[in-house]
């Protein structure tokens, strides 16, 4: 089936089935899955400058699934994710801005195609030492109440202390977050991380929460079901801005996006009912091989030809 | 299998199959029926098609969650039967 606003032509049942799979790890993540439905568009041809855009405006729909069903879950902090939505939504422009100006070179399809591949693999290889420390610390001392408590005391991780750390930075206005067990926290350390997620999600597309959801519970202390939760919130309203920034530029062909979309809305479901079933660390050992499958998905891309 | 599961399970199949034909059927009218105008507004007006894109999957969004739950709220009762 051609699509004339980007000039491809793709099966649609094969982008109901990226819809369906990157649905289901996003309601179950917590991410907008761009990690693969990025890769998945750039595999049959799809320009990246509309990978990116297209992307975003797939992931305000599902997102606004799989968040209505973890708001009802309570798994939702409204006061977190209203906080990061500032931070993400400067960080969303000025990564369309980079991105508008790679357009016009030769060299957009290697530049976003080799950051994709660095990042992904770095959340990889990090989130796999960080699970198997957390399961070695917690194996060994079966007490929960060890210096490596998570600091909302509802989850456990190994880097505990560093969102500790964070948490006690100085610079005011603070905020206290009872929905995520924070008592008190500096609201320029949420809009940094907020900034950073937001700048990936305008470069790289999606919802960047391959990059957000590890930087809310490692770095931010959130616990990791809320931080799952939260993050999908907050993608409806950054990715909303994101896409209309996107479309004005040229970069989203929404009929893509739509047919996505619909896959994407089943597996939504099936995802976050999943996340019950699941304590924090094993719901992250089981993310850590979906970056890697993205990476390896875009490098393939790049070394095969870009079919377009 | 306990009662319990096998009777949210078959709720589940249930849904995932009616739901699965609505929203087959859509994709196809949609392409049908807005692919030309959707192009022509990219266009000619690109940022009246920016606003209409963000409204359609926003509208996407909300309907297949009203879609989903009113499915949900007709198998449920039938299926605790």
């Amino acid at each position: 089936m051609s699509f004339l606003i980007s000039g491809t032509h793709i099966d649609p049942i094969y982008l109901m089935g990226v819809g369906f799979v990157v649905g289901m790890l996003g309601g179950f993540f917590g991410v907008g899955g761009s990690f693969l439905a990025g890769p998945a568009l750039f595999a049959v041809g799809v320009p990246m400058n509309f990978v990116v855009g297209t992307d975003l405006a797939h992931i305000v729909g599902k997102s606004i699934v799989a968040a209505r069903k973890h708001r009802t879950l309570g798994n939702v902090d409204m006061k977190l994710a209203a906080i990061m939505v500032v931070g993400t939504i400067a960080g969303v422009e000025i990564g369309a801005d980079v991105i508008q100006m790679l357009k016009h070179g030769k060299y957009i399809n290697w530049v976003v195609g080799i950051t994709f591949i660095v990042i992904l693999s770095a959340i990889s290889v990090f989130m796999t030492w960080e699970t198997v420390r957390t399961f070695k610390v917690f194996g060994r001392k079966k007490s929960a109440q060890s210096q490596e408590t998570h600091p909302s005391g509802r989850d456990r991780s190994a880097f505990a202390h560093i969102a500790k750390k964070l948490q006690s930075i100085g610079l005011p206005p603070f905020v206290s977050l009872p929905v995520s067990g924070i008592a008190r926290i500096s609201i320029w350390t949420i809009l940094v991380v907020a900034f950073v997620g937001g700048f990936f999600s305008g470069f790289l597309g999606g919802g960047a929460g391959y990059i957000r959801m590890p930087c809310m519970i490692y770095l931010l202390g959130i616990p990791t079901h809320i931080a799952v939760g939260t993050d999908l919130f907050e993608i409806i309203i950054s990715a909303g801005y994101g896409t209309i920034s996107h479309a004005l530029k040229g970069n989203v062909d929404i009929l893509i996006a739509l047919v996505m979309h619909t896959g994407a809305a089943i597996g939504a479901q099936i995802g976050a009912t999943c996340t019950q079933f699941l304590t924090g660390p094993r719901i992250r050992m089981a993310f850590i091989p979906l970056p890697l499958i993205g990476a390896i998905i875009v490098l393939h891309g790049l070394l095969a030809g870009h079919p377009h | 299998m306990n009662k319990e599961f096998s009777s949210s399970l078959k709720s589940f199949a249930i849904e995932l199959i009616v739901y699965s034909a609505v929203v087959f059927a859509y994709f196809f009218l949609v392409l049908h029926f807005l692919g030309d105008w959707l192009y022509e507004l990219f266009h000619d007006h690109r940022d009246w098609y920016a606003v209409i894109a963000l409204a359609m999957i926003i509208c996407q969004g909300v309907g297949l969650e009203y879609l989903t739950r009113a499915l949900l709220d007709f198998i449920k009762p039938r299926t605790e039967d």
